[in-house]
């Protein structure tokens, strides 16, 4: 396919059908989950939509004088600014160039802007712009450019970012959910629901307290490494951020048309974040992750994808944790250790607003 | 992880379902009801449906505390909201719950003060924290919250805090197994009894349902291996013609409760005349109030409060779905106007609900007959 990104997700009719019906947004509506997705298909897509475009992916797809790149924007409004293991200017990096590494490309330059609030000490912008930095250069991209916006004191939660990256496409990666087929296997590059829980912990307000940090990290050298032996074999890859891996599984679900079936033992996830989940009540499949990726990879590929995977550096954890079948359609099963299956959907509502 | 890990163990939970269909007689139709919301949760979750003959049936009772409280009440607390200086306060679970105009999330994106608290000692904090304002808390759930709430009151009193409410909303389990029990349309065999409620107020509180009623219950933990295992102790019973009340859930349920709660509750609360419950109408005694002792603290004497009464929407079956009657997927609504994004009754919004719990881990799993488990990656 020409162009599997873009904000278009079903062929377009000549008059655009806003079939979003929400009365007012609310947070649910940027939680990733079932929300977002109506908000995007129901009011954007109809109206922004490019109706040539593909199914919606993290980053679209354009062809600019005969070379094709790779195009897309993150905001991040992440509260608190700082967490064990990162921060938002990190962040807006990481995030950023992770949309246009699961799709298929390698970030060559970002922009960026910020919004900051009136009275914001120096200092703690200083930070934030030398972690931007710093995650630049660990990802190998520049930021080209930027813009500035102050808003009133109250205005703004102190710092927001918003950031777009263009990248250059990998060559022999193709990604869609078209692609995908009945007994593919399902891969995850490390450990679920650490960024979501460190978030969660990090503000406070539970007397929790666990040895956990976020997992933010760029994901192409891990995508790279699998790309090396496997790259005929991808199918399909997302980063599982806000909403978690069952709503990015679940998409893929319902996008391909097919069910996706997953050994829950099989699923890696550090004892910390099981056990905070445990204690309130989360599922750790819809807690958000933000240097992890989840990858459809043809089974012949598959050994060899993991292998890589597992012998890349931050890449010992990962595994295949399920594969495609043909039925339930549009569906994420969970199988148990012991032989109970469970639906899993996607994320409804948003148990932890302001991830990123 | 310790004591959640050796209870999902599956070579025992295997045995037990071994046991399960050994003890089951093949001729027979059993109907267990687990009373707790949180065994529905985890009886879905662990798909132990999966594991059961098909001839037991397990009946969902009335134990979501969420679930039960009427769209009055729900009312109620948000007019509260009216008033700029009031903080409303509540468990998460309250928060996606519909009233007549909207939930707390969409009180609090309209610019209402609405915050997420995990404990009622969280929103005392807060009172501490904004001297000028006034925090109310919502508070819901059975035995097992209610000393949270009381506790919470008592040093609320001793700290001498001004800014503080909490609108009582504590429910009992008893009432609610007596109402379901007279409900003529209502044939049960046995009861797993509830694990949380039970660490307050103990195992004795049942032995009427035994001796009265000749029903066995075995108050059960929540792991896969502990429901399991109390379906195995009440199988026993049933064919051993026993009834009693057993406790499987031994690690944390004692016999006599927590008499350090009991004693809290006693001080702080006192039981209403009559409370309504969601789809089962008035039960007399079934509910807690603040002592006059504790007025200061009652946001339901601070406020005026409009005592709203709504019924509930005809075509909705929360009731019969709530007594057991119906399971979810027989309301006319079920998966249709009422789904967990848009709940029309309660029971679709709590996690512990079971019409959520179904939509969620069932209902679409009930499409397909396909053979459970992976062909080809479940070894581990």
């Amino acid at each position: 396919m020409d162009r599997p990104g873009g904000l278009s997700h079903r062929r377009m009719q000549s008059v655009p059908k806003i079939r979003f019906r929400d009365t007012q947004i609310e947070m649910a509506h940027g939680a990733g989950g079932k929300a977002s997705r109506r908000l995007v298909e129901g009011l954007f897509v109809p109206l922004l939509g490019d109706p040539s475009a593909g199914p919606l992916g993290d980053a679209a797809h354009v062809r600019m004088n005969g070379t094709r790149i790779a195009i897309t924007t993150d905001s991040f409004v992440v509260k608190p600014l700082r967490f064990p293991g990162g921060s938002i200017g990190e962040l807006a990096v990481n995030g950023t160039v992770n949309d246009l590494a699961v799709s298929g490309a390698r970030a060559e330059t970002l922009v960026v802007t910020y919004i900051l609030e009136a009275g914001l000490p120096t200092e703690i912008l200083e930070q934030e712009v030398r972690a931007m930095a710093a995650a630049a250069r660990r990802a190998g991209v520049t930021i080209a450019g930027g813009d500035t916006k102050v808003v009133e004191h109250g205005k703004a939660d102190r710092m927001y970012i918003s950031s777009c990256g263009i990248g250059r496409l990998i060559d022999g990666i193709e990604v869609s959910p078209q692609s995908v087929r009945p007994g593919d296997r399902v891969l995850i590059s490390g450990p679920i629901g650490d960024h979501g829980i460190t978030i969660l912990l990090a503000r406070g307000e539970l007397d929790l307290e666990a040895e956990i940090c976020s997992d933010t990290r760029p994901v192409l050298p891990l995508i790279e490494a699998m790309a090396a032996v496997a790259a005929p074999g991808i199918r399909w890859m997302r980063d599982p951020t806000r909403g978690g891996v069952a709503t990015s599984l679940n998409e893929l679900a319902l996008d391909c048309g097919l069910g996706i079936c997953l050994a829950e033992e099989r699923i890696p996830i550090h004892d910390s974040v099981r056990g905070a989940c445990e204690l309130l009540g989360l599922e750790p499949m819809h807690i958000a992750n933000e240097g992890q990726f989840l990858a459809v990879v043809a089974p012949e590929f598959a050994d060899a994808a993991l292998a890589a995977l597992q012998s890349a550096p931050g890449g010992q954890a990962a595994a295949i944790i399920g594969e495609v079948r043909a039925q339930p359609a549009g569906t994420v099963l969970v199988s148990t250790l012991y032989g109970g299956t469970r639906v899993i959907d996607m994320l409804v509502g948003d148990p932890l607003p302001r991830i990123c | 992880m310790r004591f959640v890990d050796e209870f999902r163990e599956p070579e025992l939970i295997h045995k037990a379902a071994q046991e399960i269909r050994r003890l089951t007689d093949p001729q027979r139709h059993y109907r267990l009801m687990e009373v707790c919301g949180g065994h529905t949760h985890a009886i879905y979750r662990f798909g132990l449906k999966d594991l059961l003959p098909p001839n037991i049936e397990l009946i969902h009772g009335p134990g979501c505390p969420v679930c039960v409280l009427p769209m009055g009440r729900i009312d109620d607390g948000l007019s509260m909201t009216e008033d700029p200086d009031v903080i409303f306060t509540a468990f998460g679970d309250m928060m996606r719950v519909p009233g007549t105009h909207g939930s707390p999330l969409e009180y609090k994106a309209r610019g209402a003060d609405v915050r997420i608290v995990y404990s009622p000692a969280d929103a005392l904090k807060l009172a501490q924290n904004n001297p000028d304002r006034h925090v109310m808390f919502f508070a819901i759930g059975f035995e097992t919250t209610a000393p949270s709430t009381a506790l919470t009151l008592m040093r609320a009193r001793t700290l001498g805090i001004r800014n503080f409410s909490v609108f009582c909303n504590h429910v009992t389990i008893i009432p609610a197994i007596r109402a379901i029990l007279d409900s003529p349309d209502m044939r049960l065999d046995a009861f797993i009894g509830p694990g949380h409620v039970s660490t307050v107020i103990g195992c004795r509180p049942y032995e009427w349902i035994a001796r009265h009623e000749g029903k066995p219950i075995v108050v059960s933990g929540f792991e896969p291996l502990d429901m399991l295992e109390s379906i195995v102790m009440l199988l026993r019973q049933l064919r051993e013609g026993r009834v009693e009340v057993e406790n499987q859930y031994k690690r944390v349920v004692p016999w006599e409760g927590n008499r350090a709660a009991l004693k809290a509750m006693a001080e702080v609360f006192q039981l209403r005349p009559y409370f309504e419950w969601r789809g089962m109408g008035f039960i007399s005694q079934s509910a807690l109030r603040l002592r006059d002792s504790f007025a200061d603290f009652d946001a339901e004497q601070r406020f005026r409060i409009p005592g709203v009464r709504v019924t509930d929407p005809k075509a909705a079956q929360c009731g019969e779905v709530l007594k057991g009657v119906l399971k979810p997927n027989q309301c006319k609504l079920f998966g249709k106007e009422c789904t967990p994004e848009n709940p029309v009754g309660a029971l679709m919004v709590s996690s512990e609900g079971s019409c959520a719990a179904y939509y969620n881990y069932e209902h679409r799993k009930a499409r397909w007959d396909g053979p459970p488990g992976l062909s080809v990656v479940s070894g581990g």
